[in-house]
């Protein structure tokens, strides 16, 4: 599903978050991503939803080789890797319904469709009967659970987040990493990165631990000695 | 394949009705954008409608063309009366004035200064002359024309002169105001682009995390340039409107003292607007400006947004 081939990534500013990373991540499968704020967490879940081009090496993602996509096929690239922030990036102006309605409205889907999947995609989070609400009348927990819906409700078939529970309290963490696993059995890949190494552990799958731009093989000594590194 | 047209109609109508939502919401802003767009339209409007009606009024006054008819040397005086009364008789004719030599003589000798020279002639140089002015129905140029063939036909009459050199200049000066029309039209025009460009440019700022967010969940660079340019040409089609009830309200203020002059100068002239056809061409301007300012700002801008994490 994700394969990375000695990739390094540069940024503009002269600063190189990877240098020459490997890595795969399997249909189906759901890992983690961590790493102290810098190791380059963040620079992977961009290069794998196609926010940032590699600058050396191989991306592929979906079959897709991200690194010679044309630009014109790019929107239809990143319907197929849903995204959730940790600060959710809900528009505050609008609606839950229009929020989680966005991903399809610019896909063209009719408006029957999108009736039926907002209800669907806000039934899966639990968050039915609260389509007319703005976001701000939310709780924190919900916020991140309407960005949920948004990501999934194209139902694709990846789906990225970047420290989905940093806000949350533990019990509401746990809630949403509840509802990644739900997804991960009908089949949707995840990678999760997160700071939340409880979490990781509790959870028992995968953890790819980064280290300035590198998968860190010693990585375990500077956090958690009791946390490894699975496969 | 019907269903695809019709949810790309319906994403196209819920655009534009979000344009025109988003931009009822702030009256304000909306309102001085559109009116200064509007002034900018208005004046070269106002421009050609001031260059139409001159030319109207033009046509008009062409009734106040005159032929002189300059008779041959000898001819009697009983003869060019007898002439006069024959051109007053045809029914393309006004009014016919008789100056004859003597009295052209005399005229001269008075207004020119030249009298002992005068003296000095053993005759008088000067031909009996017919003014004639054609009457309203017949002062169009081919009217006109062929009163002046039956004129020249007559074999007393030595030759036949059309008054027309004013016109000659007045359409010269017409012509200047025309292009002078051109290039304010073009200068004012630019002048539209820039504002509309501006204002959407604006716009996209404020609306930033929107874009990023579109962008993110597989919006095309269609998608989110659709509703500035939907909200480019509402402010075109708007300020057409507005331009051209400014320009409607300033000739209702002129139109009194306009007629006054003309009815100065024997007119049945009258101040008219913009034809409906004006203003079409004027909407058709006004939404093609505000189409091309918003595309302009939309891809300046738009390309430089992209979703982070």
């Amino acid at each position: 599903m994700i394969r990375f081939e000695q990739v390094a990534k540069r940024y503009p500013n002269g600063r190189e978050a990877l240098s020459g990373l490997n890595l795969q991540i399997a249909a189906g499968e759901m890992v983690f991503l961590t790493g102290r704020s810098g190791a380059g967490k963040s620079t992977v879940l961009k290069l794998i939803a196609l926010l940032e081009r590699p600058t050396r090496g191989i991306v592929i993602v979906n079959g897709e080789n991200t690194g010679q996509l044309p630009a014109r096929r790019i929107p239809a690239f990143r319907r197929r890797v849903g995204v959730v922030f940790q600060d959710h990036r809900l528009l505050v102006d609008r609606p839950v319904f229009d929020n989680v309605a966005l991903p399809l409205i610019v896909a063209d889907s009719s408006l029957r469709e999108i009736d039926k999947r907002v209800r669907a995609a806000l039934d899966q989070v639990g968050l039915l009967g609260k389509e007319r609400m703005l976001p701000l009348e939310l709780s924190v927990g919900e916020q991140q659970r309407v960005g949920i819906a948004r990501a999934i409700i194209s139902r694709p078939p990846l789906l990225i987040a970047d420290e989905p529970t940093g806000n949350l309290d533990p019990q509401l963490a746990s809630e949403v990493l509840a509802l990644f696993r739900r997804l991960n059995e009908v089949g949707v890949t995840i990678v999760v990165a997160t700071h939340d190494l409880h979490l990781v552990r509790e959870s028992g799958l995968r953890e790819i631990q980064l280290d300035a731009g590198h998968i860190g093989g010693t990585g375990e000594a500077l956090h958690l000695p009791s946390i490894e590194a699975q496969r | 394949m019907s269903g695809r047209i019709t949810s790309w109609t319906a994403r196209h109508v819920q655009a534009l009705l979000a344009s025109s939502g988003r931009l009822s919401r702030a009256p304000l802003a909306t309102g001085l954008t559109v009116l200064v767009m509007a002034l900018a339209l208005a004046l070269p409007l106002g421009l050609l409608t001031l260059v139409q009606n001159v030319r109207t009024a033009t046509g008009d006054f062409s009734g106040a063309v005159s032929l002189s008819v300059y008779l041959k040397q000898g001819v009697a005086v009983a003869k060019a009366e007898q002439l006069a009364r024959a051109a007053r008789a045809r029914p393309d004719v006004a009014r016919v004035e008789l100056i004859t030599a003597d009295a052209a003589l005399a005229q001269f000798r008075s207004t020119s200064g030249f009298g002992a020279a005068l003296d000095a002639l053993e005759e008088n140089p000067l031909p009996h002359v017919l003014g004639i002015a054609p009457s309203a129905a017949a002062s169009t140029p081919a009217a006109v024309e062929a009163l002046r063939r039956f004129l020249t036909a007559w074999p007393e009459v030595e030759t036949v002169q059309l008054d027309t050199e004013w016109v000659t200049r007045f359409n010269a000066i017409l012509a200047i105001l025309r292009r002078v029309l051109l290039v304010a039209a073009c200068l004012l025009g630019a002048g539209v682009v820039a504002i509309v460009g501006n204002t959407i440019r604006l716009e996209i700022q404020n609306r930033r995390a929107e874009i990023e967010v579109t962008k993110l969940v597989g919006g095309t660079n269609a998608f989110v340039r659709r509703p500035f340019l939907y909200a480019g040409v509402l402010y075109g089609l708007i300020a057409g409107l507005l331009s051209w009830l400014i320009v409607s309200l300033a000739l209702r203020a002129l139109s009194g003292p306009a007629g006054e002059l003309a009815r100065a100068y024997g007119s049945r002239f009258e101040l008219a607007g913009p034809t409906p056809r004006e203003l079409l061409w004027l909407l058709l301007a006004g939404l093609a400006l505000g189409w091309a300012g918003s595309w302009l700002a939309a891809a300046r801008h738009l390309r430089s947004i992209e979703p982070s994490i």
